[in-house]
């Protein structure tokens, strides 16, 4: 595979310089918290620049191609190198976690969760950010390892500390499901290692050989991977750890594991365990589809049963990831596709989601669905806002959602060469079925929160009546581009899909397109 | 007589090395200065003795450098009864550079209260002495010599405390297993020269190369050698005056127990299986693996339990020498012996400098809370967030997360494992990986009470940090940060580091 090499600062850059901004924070030991949020702000803003400075430079006439690559002696004892680059899969990923974050951090400029401390609350999101942006850049397993597990530790202590009652108890869980993946992913990592000659770590080079392994030993090692990465996406039955962190983070937290961290499992099943074990995909297959479409009905069915507005969104997401786990099964690169765009779109829309739910609890001081109600007259705008993102969660077309969602069940119409038709026929109506219960509790749950009278509070303690504002600035700057990305998206798919199917198909050239 | 005459006129003197013995040497002339100085100095001028010793330890480490960077690879002396070679070296410097952040944590601890700081200083420098010189020995005696060496002063110590039962009970229970730890190993090695007609381990290593089949007592020398050294590096189920020795010791003794004694045993275990039975591998892999397997899993379902700090960083670094003895399980078979030989010595680098730091941490935070439960770093980050971070910081690193130094210890040691591409291998693989997170647990349960719970009592005096605590917190966080982010700095020592006369390649 040849790659481009120019610009190769690029990436090293746009990766650790919010690291530059942590180390600015704990050199100033006094500053004031508006100090604070202006370090945060500006550093997030030039990562951003940095980033599409980065996607300006990048040749999408040769997405398929690793660009920016920049190849550094690391641990060579152990033959694992610096060695990184962003292709079409990987650069909208990249770009979607430094977009995410510098909203969050906008968001957070007027919503430091309590106990406040905002000083450790940024420098915890700006880690998170070098973790995420480092593992999309990383071509080389120990890399990609190492920031994988880069963004344990600030999320852990996101949801642990500025989170909600049952706290620690979220965080805990979902640092021990987490690191259990992981640990044994760094096994099957080691394991593919010495199997293709202990020669390099580097994921291109692996894929070249990856092939090799025999099927038996492929199957195993690519179950080490699976367990790893299904932790992450999460998959049924490893979802249990997502629920209680999304309900307990703060809204920040929730955003950031809703449209970053959860990719990092699916970009992982798209960037290595597919090309580079073929041949155990192929045997993976119908058990991971199977997984998923359990997922998208489990999740459904837990979100009908949800009395927690944030809880329900949180099984959404296992609902919608089932979606592009589906796709991703068909291992053709019509699937791949849309899995790559439902992740974007996921993050995209879930994230506005559990920003909508933070500033709901924010106003209601509660997020039972029983407990709200009427917040089209209480506050139109916010509640239009809640509305235009249920719908395009439900994957209505013209929106962002439809995209990832549509073309995942199509594509288990037509699986890829070798897999079994009927089986995954079968998948695709218990998909689809799958998407009338997402319209049956997006809309229930839009129409117990927005319609009917308002329900606040005031009637028994006044003091709550102030905080039924409509949207304040600090949001409206926040979410436009999200709310703007989602129809945009939605309109013209191909701007993405367009970026991304050149490397799709390079990567699953192994499965015959 | 006459024949004790003619042995006398034959007898030569042996040619010494005193450039190869300049590291032990330094520290010798250092500890009787300590001896010396205390006697007649002034109480108040007691600081001295401190300074002298740190002293000690920085001058042994250059002609540790020079013998280093010299060209001689390799010096042996008393026919190959003590040899400095690569392994040896870095494994010194582990001990100087330990020895020295130790002195850092007693400074301050060991000028409050009823001590006595000439002894005190005297006897960590016996002990390191000891180590030192285990780090060359190559013969079943000296490597004996130099283990009472360590051992004798540190049972000492460990009983510093002489007015505080907790002490005196940690100094007996050490004093009494270690004992009986020497005698088993001691009978294991008395087989041995019976067997092998030597006490030279390489003369060991190649009569049973020579025959290639072991009797019944070759393997009971084995294990019996092997169990001793259990008992040093406390394994399961050898590790049962670990937890009281250590609640009980000195927190700074602690420290020197848990890193330097440790890896002492470590040494000499891996000097015995490189050169004295590499070919009994069939005898010693499994008896490591179930060692090791126990090690890790009982070690941490235990430190699960602990309400004390220390006690669970007991339970906790039973644990750890799991994961260094992990590797050793398969150290016989192709081509995994240079790398299981590298993954021990990475692993005791990057655990010296991490657990040293947690014993900082828990020195600066007793100065304040007088304290020895977990809950009392209730809200640590609230009112000294930089000792809750750095405590963060290397509790991360002994659960082994990316990208802080335990992370690369505990890669190389898989990567050890898997490399021998063995069932064995990958079963330990598995064991260690459940473990890893399980040993999570109660790491994260002190991160949680640091960053997550309300301050005890609301008690939110600030902590003053001593300035040698400092000094030790900088040494030890740079290491852990450095270790973890450019792993190849540690690597590098830990490559280099090769036992001359060494089978198992």
């Amino acid at each position: 595979m040849n790659m481009l090499q120019e610009n190769n600062w690029l990436l090293s850059v746009g990766t650790f310089l919010p690291l530059l901004g942590v180390v600015v924070l704990l050199l100033t030991p006094k500053a004031s918290d508006q100090m604070v949020k202006l370090v945060a702000l500006v550093t997030s803003i030039a990562t951003l620049a940095v980033g599409v400075y980065t996607a300006l430079k990048f040749d999408f006439d040769q997405a398929e191609k690793l660009q920016f690559v920049a190849d550094a002696k690391w641990i060579s004892v152990i033959k694992s190198s610096y060695l990184i680059g962003v292709d079409g899969i990987s650069l909208p990923l990249y770009l979607l976690s430094m977009i995410i974050t510098l909203l969050v951090v906008i968001y957070s400029l007027d919503h430091v969760p309590s106990p406040g401390k905002p000083k450790a609350f940024f420098s915890l999101l700006l880690v998170l950010q070098t973790g995420m942006a480092g593992t999309f850049i990383a071509q080389d397993l120990i890399l990609f390892f190492v920031f994988f597990e880069l963004v344990l530790l600030p999320m852990f202590f996101l949801i642990g500390v500025w989170g909600g009652e049952q706290r620690q108890y979220a965080s805990i869980k979902f640092f021990l499901y987490t690191m259990f993946g992981s640990a044994l992913m760094l096994v099957a990592f080691l394991a593919l290692f010495f199997k293709t000659g202990a020669e390099s770590f580097s994921i291109p080079y692996l894929i070249e050989n990856g092939g090799s392994i025999a099927k038996n030993i492929q199957i195993w090692i690519f179950a080490g991977m699976f367990v790893g990465f299904a932790v992450k996406v999460p998959m049924f039955p490893f979802h249990t750890w997502l629920p209680d962190a999304h309900t307990q983070a703060p809204t920040q937290g929730s955003v950031i594991l809703a449209a970053i961290l959860l990719k990092l499992g699916t970009y992982g099943f798209v960037r290595i365990a597919l090309p580079i074990l073929p041949d155990a995909a192929r045997e993976w297959a119908p058990y991971i589809g199977g997984l998923a479409v359990i997922g998208i009905i489990y999740g459904a069915l837990g979100c009908l049963a949800q009395t927690d507005m944030k809880r329900l969104i949180a099984f959404s997401s296992v609902a919608h990831m089932g979606f592009v786990m589906l796709g991703i099964s068909t291992l053709t690169s019509f699937g791949v596709n849309a899995a790559m765009f439902g992740m974007v779109a996921h993050g995209l829309i879930t994230g506005m989601l559990f920003f909508i739910a933070g500033s709901v609890k924010e106003r209601y001081h509660t997020l039972e669905i029983s407990k709200l109600g009427g917040m089209l007259t209480a506050m139109p705008r916010l509640g239009w806002i809640f509305g235009f993102c249920a719908m395009a969660s439900l994957g209505l077309p013209g929106l962002a959602g439809f995209w990832g969602e549509f073309p995942a069940i199509l594509s288990a119409y037509n699986p890829a060469e070798g897999l079994n038709e009927t089986v995954f026929r079968v998948f695709m109506v218990i998909a689809a079925l799958g998407t009338v219960l997402a319209a049956a509790y997006l809309l229930w749950m839009f129409q117990r929160i927005a319609f009917g009278t308002a329900k606040n509070s005031s009637s028994h303690d006044h003091s709550h009546s102030d905080d039924l504002h409509d949207v304040t600035t600090f949001e409206w700057i926040a979410w436009t581009p999200l709310l703007l990305g989602i129809l945009v998206l939605g309109i013209l798919p191909n701007l993405l899909f367009s970026v991304f199917d050149p490397a799709v198909q390079i990567t699953l050239s192994a499965f015959g397109g | 007589m006459q024949t004790l005459n003619i042995f006398a006129a034959q007898w030569v003197a042996p040619t010494i090395d005193y450039f190869g013995l300049a590291p032990e040497l330094v520290l010798a002339g250092g500890l009787c200065l300590v001896l010396m100085l205390d006697l007649f100095i002034d109480e108040r001028k007691k600081w001295m003795l401190t300074a002298i010793t740190s002293f000690t330890l920085l001058a042994a480490m250059v002609p540790v450098l020079m013998l280093a960077l010299s060209e001689t690879e390799v010096r042996t002396m008393f026919d190959g009864r003590y040899v400095v070679d690569n392994f040896s070296l870095v494994m010194k410097a582990v001990f100087l550079l330990a020895g020295y952040v130790v002195v850092l944590l007693s400074s301050s601890h060991i000028e409050e209260g009823e001590y006595w700081r000439g002894e005190y200083w005297f006897l960590l420098l016996t002990s390191l002495l000891g180590m030192l010189m285990m780090a060359s020995s190559r013969d079943l005696v000296s490597i004996f010599v130099a283990l009472e060496f360590l051992s004798i002063p540190a049972y000492m110590l460990a009983a510093w405390r002489k007015r505080d039962p907790k002490s005196n009970e940690a100094g007996v229970k050490y004093f009494l297993l270690g004992v009986f730890a020497s005698a088993v190993m001691l009978y294991g090695m008395s087989l041995m020269y019976g067997v092998a007609n030597s006490t030279l381990l390489t003369e060991i290593g190649a009569k049973i190369t020579a025959t290639g089949e072991f009797s019944a007592v070759h393997a009971l020398a084995v294990v019996f050698v092997v169990v001793g050294f259990a008992f040093k590096v406390s394994a399961v189920p050898f590790h049962t005056w670990a937890p009281d020795t250590y609640e009980g010791a000195p927190t700074p003794v602690t420290a020197f127990l848990s890193v330097a004694s440790k890896a002492a045993g470590f040494v000499a275990l891996v000097v015995l299986l490189y050169t004295a039975f590499p070919l009994a591998q069939d005898i010693w892999q499994p008896f490591i693996w179930v060692l090791s397997a126990l090690t890790m899993t009982i070690g941490n379902v235990l430190a699960l339990k602990q309400h004390n700090i220390v006690r669970m960083i007991a339970y906790s670094s039973i644990s750890q020498g799991g994961f260094v003895l992990m590797p050793l399980a398969v150290a016989g078979l192709a081509g995994s012996g240079t790398t299981a030989l590298r993954s021990v010595v990475l692993y005791m680098i990057v655990y010296a400098a991490t657990n040293l730091g947690v014993f900082a941490i828990i020195l600066a935070v007793a100065n304040k809370t007088r304290s020895g439960e977990i809950s009392s770093y209730g809200g640590l980050f609230s009112y000294a967030p930089t000792l809750g971070v750095l405590m963060t910081l290397f509790l991360a690193s002994l659960a082994g997360i990316p990208p802080l130094g335990g992370w690369i210890a505990k890669f190389v040691a898989f990567q050890s494992l898997i490399q021998s591409q063995s069932t064995w291998g990958y079963a330990l693989a598995f064991v260690g990986a459940v473990n890893s997170v399980v040993a999570f647990g109660y790491y994260g349960n002190v991160m949680r009470e640091i960053w997550m719970r309300p301050v005890p009592d609301s008690d939110t005096t600030l902590i003053s940090v001593p300035g040698s605590l400092k000094l030790a917190l900088v040494i030890t966080a740079g290491a852990t940060l450095v270790f973890g982010i450019l792993p190849g700095v540690g690597l590098q020592f830990a490559d280099l580091a090769e036992i001359a006369g060494a089978i198992i390649r």
